[in-house]
């Protein structure tokens, strides 16, 4: 035994202690804090350039004089500032993220590898369209698409997210009334309550007056009361379907034909296409106009909040009046159309220009691998799987929890607060309290129209133990509410990198920028 | 002398000579949580009633407030600027939001006294 | 299907929790004329290596920018992007969380974008920026409409040499809304005058800087003549790289500034997505369009991050609105702030006289040439020239021969016949003295 190292290490577990013990540099563990940018400045310089050669400048006298204020960091400071920060945020990738209405699925990374070839990535807008056909070839490829599995003859490709392409769906619309001398005589437009906040505030952008439509005890727009507010002066009915409480409106048909019969359009809000996507085609609904998010229907990545991409699809009627620029065909080469003039050429009568160049490229990209990736036959299988799984969650909760309205949902699962009734809890503290169980919340308090609304949409990402586990929990959270554990409730999340935020002081002294510290003041 | 009434979308004026000083009731203050912001008109401004005349914001709402009476806009509570929380913290004084000259006096016969407008707001909810 | 976890055995025993005999019996809502039995016709599933090489094919129809020489601008610009940028914001935890709303476990996002409307702030010289717009041009148009707010007035006097884009986006919401815009003609070597065209009726003057043509002016006497009828100044810009050189809109007197950031941190992407920076001073904040991230703190105090003011957003306000939008560009605000943090104060400014330098010397080149003339006298990164021949068959023959020189610029004014032989050429630090060659010995071949 000799010559050998008969010390060891100790190999026990250790004493429990404190596990909540504060620490000397704040951070627990893998929970790392993280300073502002700004207060990480220590003069150095992540990248490395040449100082130009000293020449005259050609700014005619406005040369900036001062510093913009920038930090100045090493390219590993930078790294690690990120890395930190991204740790702070839940996302897909790490769990089920159950967010009604706004469709959290898995986005491939086929998808982010196709968007960053250089052979598309690299290209510019403006560059000659001779040296760009396979660009222009790729929004064609995604615009076919799209006709085909909404059923509608043509669509507007620029808008730059689903907002943004209610805008364009709606100015649609309105050069259409005004090409049939009804621009100013049609100036309402009907909106279910239970209606995205984009649809009321991008009608009253036109212009319009907008006319609320109510809800049904079965949560469908009220065909009587609609029928009741048709008229001479409505110019359209913006409707979400499948609707904001996950149902299918079943009278849609007959919605759609009394709008005609009175001459108004009917705007679709597509935002909850992926639930019937392969099975059901707006266009054989009477839709005039319906914007498709690409981020929900086809994965393109939410982003913390964007980019999103909205194009536009529209009816025979609707068409010509499709926003710049156009794609055309001449001498068998792609081209667009980017001003009225050309547009005219082709018979077209554009309402105008929404944005810059030609719409969200890199979001095309990504929706196009997506489509191809599923095809006709996995597209129309994640539509099922997507409502097997809402529909799966309603049932096994209902009892549990509290359902608004008798199933069969599509692909968002609606339960308000009555289950919660008198215990304390309120369905803001119901959310917070799945942090600390390791999910995000659902979309709580939308749709209007149901008290404390909790509207869950698992999406076709998740396997059936995914689901089972998240029902589970859901299921155990109620009964601890019921069972009046409020402080499990009440000071949620608990284990969360931060404790509640105090929304009200941002709002009312609001800090939006960081400024430096003041300069102590000097000792007397 | 003065008086105080009010109004079903929770306003309260007190009247006193030609002057009608306005803000929200305290059951409105209590419904709409903590008020982060008030809008106010410019001085001077003609107001009918019914116009909108400010609106007042907490986090996640955000509310008109329409004239009770008409007249004309001869001050408003610059204080709310830097301290909403007055609309909280003293719904029914410090709280007030403009001052307006009657042109209308008939219109207050109109409004709720303090017992009526308790009634009301009793029966809602 | 890769992407699809559930098998065939889950379906039927989730069928049978619910109690439906098929998935047909959950599509029972939709009107019977309207359910489709069969497949659209589309093409069925193909996996990863099929669809890269069906992809893969299209791209290569494409001459990558930076493949060639490369001089074009107007509106984006080529520049070189940090590998660190695309790597981090492919961070599972950036690229798949939603908008943050859930600001407990959202601290990562909310940080970044308070650290970006700062660097914002800092780069145009004004009190606050938002979370970033869908793009210039709709930033422009936003900007417009927060003006009519501001002031209740409803006329917007544009210049003449604003991007033509931006300009048709203005035109567009305003001819919607029912606004009035005073457009004014080109101008291609920076002597417009705008300010006669100021009245009482005006609302905002639009104006950008460097110009569509490259023109870098002083606005001060502008923002003067505005503020004596009321009225606001916007400053626009598209190369937002100049700010590291060129006096930024604050100090000359801008109250809204709007512009285009793809340059920092984003790739040219055929046009899209970018990212629209907008700012303003601090007295116009609750009119402001587009999220904004505040400072606060937790219940125990500590420093935090929130979305605020949202009752100016659709979400709350719904037809009464500062705006309709309820996207940011959240991955490209993010490339744009990691590349801003790697650049910082030095990188930044070193970047901007680069680009500058690089342009000096390209015009310089050029003006020798017989049959160019430089018609901008002073420019940033991007200048005009004028030439004996059509610009439509310059820059075509060009391209011929491998040389991508630039945006022909009765592209963007067809029918300004005064415009026919202008060419906006931008010049980058991706640009070597082997691409300047190559390119005034293209245009010499092309114009002789």
């Amino acid at each position: 035994m000799s010559g050998m190292n008969k010390q060891g290490r100790p190999t026990g577990v250790g004493e429990l202690g404190d596990a909540g013990r504060k620490t000397f540099t704040g951070n627990r563990g893998l929970a790392q804090e993280e300073l502002l940018i700004f207060e990480r400045d220590s003069g150095a310089c992540g990248v490395d350039l040449d100082e130009p050669n000293a020449f005259e400048d050609r700014l005619g006298g406005n040369r900036r004089k001062g510093s913009v204020g920038l930090p100045g960091l090493s390219e590993p400071d930078v790294m690690r500032h990120y890395v930190r920060l991204s740790q702070k945020n839940y996302a897909i990738d790490a769990g089920l993220y159950p967010l009604g209405s706004c469709t959290m699925k898995h986005n491939p990374r086929l998808n982010e590898k196709i968007a960053r070839l250089p052979g598309f990535a690299d290209v510019h807008p403006l560059q000659p369209t001779k040296t760009a056909q396979g660009a222009l070839e790729l929004i064609e490829l995604v615009a076919h698409w799209l006709k085909v599995l909404t059923g509608m003859p043509a669509v507007a490709m620029s808008p730059k997210a689903g907002a943004h392409g209610e805008l364009c769906g709606m100015m649609a619309i309105h050069a259409a009334l005004e090409a049939r001398g009804e621009g100013d005589t049609r100036t309402r437009v009907l909106v279910p309550e239970s209606a995205h906040g984009t649809n009321p505030a991008t009608a009253a952008l036109l212009g319009y007056t907008v006319d609320s439509i109510p809800a049904t005890e079965d949560g469908r727009v009220d065909v009587a009361a609609f029928k009741a507010k048709l008229g001479p002066d409505v110019a359209a009915i913006m409707l979400t379907n499948p609707n904001t409480c996950g149902l299918f409106e079943k009278d849609i048909k007959e919605i759609a034909d009394a709008l005609h019969d009175v001459g108004g359009y009917f705007y679709c809000d597509g935002a909850n296409f992926n639930a019937i996507v392969g099975r059901v085609r707006p266009g054989d609904l009477g839709v005039d106009a319906m914007h498709i998010n690409l981020h929900k229907t086809f994965s393109t990545p939410h982003g913390g909040g964007g980019p999103g991409a909205g194009p536009v699809v529209l009816s025979d009627a609707l068409a010509p009046f499709a926003p710049l620029p156009w794609i055309i065909e001449r001498n068998g080469r792609l081209k667009f159309a980017d001003v009225p003039e050309q547009v005219e050429e082709v018979g077209g009568s554009s309402f105008g220009r929404m944005t810059a160049f030609h719409g969200q490229m890199g979001m095309f990209l990504r929706a196009a691998a997506y489509m191809l990736s599923h095809g006709s036959d996995g597209l129309r299988q994640a539509a099922e799987d997507a409502v097997l799984s809402a529909n799966y969650v309603l049932a096994s909760l209902k009892d549990t929890m509290s359902a608004p309205f008798e199933g069969p949902c599509m692909h968002e699962a609606l339960f308000d607060d009555a289950f919660l009734k008198d215990t304390g809890v309120e369905t803001l503290d119901f959310a917070k309290a799945m942090i600390d169980e390791g999910y995000h919340p659902m979309t709580m308090y939308f749709p209007l129209v149901v008290h404390g609304a909790m509207l869950v949409e698992p999406t076709e990402s998740e396997s059936k133990a995914s689901l089972d586990l998240f029902i589970d929990t859901l299921a155990d959270l109620a009964k601890s509410a019921k069972q009046g554990e409020v402080d499990r409730f009440s000071g949620a999340p608990y284990l969360a990198p931060m404790r509640r935020l105090d929304e009200t002081q941002a709002a009312r002294k609001p800090v939006l920028t960081w400024s430096p510290p003041a300069p102590a003041q000097a000792a007397e | 002398m003065s008086t105080v009434k009010f109004t079903e979308d929770h306003e309260w004026v007190l009247i006193e000579g030609d002057i009608a000083t306005i803000g929200i009731s305290n059951y409105a203050q209590e419904q709409l949580g903590d008020v982060v912001f008030v809008e106010l008109p410019e001085v001077g401004r003609e107001v009918a009633k019914g116009d909108e005349a400010a609106v007042v914001e907490s986090v996640k709402a955000a509310s008109e407030v329409y004239a009770p009476i008409s007249g004309e806009i001869v001050e408003t509570n610059d204080a709310l600027d830097e301290t909403p929380a007055k609309v909280n913290e003293d719904a029914e004084g410090a709280g007030w939001f403009v001052k307006m000259k009657l042109s209308d006096a008939s219109e207050l016969e109109e409004l709720m006294d303090e017992a009526a407008y308790n009634t009301f707001t009793a029966g809602l909810d | 299907m890769r992407y699809l976890p559930l098998t065939e055995p889950d379906r039927q025993a989730m069928l049978a929790r619910i109690g439906a005999g098929s998935i047909d019996d959950l599509f029972v809502d939709v009107p019977q004329e309207a359910r489709r039995e069969g497949l659209v016709d589309l093409p069925t599933r193909q996996g990863e290596l099929e669809v890269e090489r069906f992809l893969g094919a299209m791209a290569a129809k494409n001459t990558p920018a930076g493949s060639v020489p490369f001089f074009v601008g107007g509106g984006a610009y080529k520049h070189h992007v940090p590998a660190t940028v695309d790597h981090l914001i492919q961070r599972s935890e950036f690229l798949t969380a939603y908008t943050p709303y859930q600001p407990e476990i959202s601290q990562g996002t909310l940080q970044y974008l308070f650290e970006f409307q700062t660097q914002v702030a800092m780069l145009t010289g004004m009190d606050v920026a938002n979370a970033s717009m869908y793009d210039g041009s709709t930033a422009c148009g936003e900007a417009v409409l927060m003006a009519h707010r501001i002031t209740r007035k409803k006329k917007a006097v544009l210049s003449g040499s604003l991007h033509p884009h931006y300009r048709a986006v203005v035109e567009n919401l305003s001819d919607f809304a029912g606004y009035e815009i005073d457009p004014g003609a080109p101008v291609f070597d920076g002597t417009e005058d705008i300010i006669a065209r100021i009245d009482d009726e005006t609302s905002c003057v639009v104006v950008q800087n460097p110009d569509f043509f490259g023109n870098v002016r002083d606005l001060r006497a502008i923002a003067d003549a505005a503020h004596a009828k009321k009225a606001l100044l916007i400053v626009a810009f598209t190369e937002v790289v100049s700010l590291g050189l060129v006096t930024p809109p604050g100090d000359m007197g801008a109250d809204i500034v709007v512009g285009e950031g793809q340059s920092i941190g984003n790739a040219l992407n055929f046009g899209g997505p970018y990212v629209g920076l907008f700012a303003a001073k601090q007295k116009y904040v609750r009119q402001m369009p587009g999220r904004l991230c505040g400072e606060t703190v937790d219940a125990e105090g500590k420093r935090g991050f929130v979305l605020t003011l949202s009752t100016r957003e659709q979400h709350i306000r719904r037809e009464k609105a500062t705006s309709n939008i309820c996207t940011n560009s959240g991955l490209c605000c993010l490339a744009f702030t990691i590349h801003l943090s790697l650049l910082g104060e030095e990188g930044f400014g070193r970047l901007a006289r680069i680009n500058h330098a690089n342009a000096v010397k390209l015009a310089d080149q050029l003006d020798t040439i017989e049959g160019v003339d430089v018609v901008t006298p002073t420019f940033f990164n991007e200048f005009t020239i004028r030439t004996s021949k059509n610009a439509r068959d310059l820059i075509d023959e060009m391209a011929d021969k491998g040389v991508l020189a630039g945006v022909r610029v009765s592209r963007l004014w067809p029918g300004e016949d005064s415009l026919d032989d202008l060419v906006a050429v931008a010049s980058t630090e991706v640009n070597t003295d082997a691409d300047r060659a190559a390119f005034a010995a293209a245009l010499k071949e092309v114009l002789s």
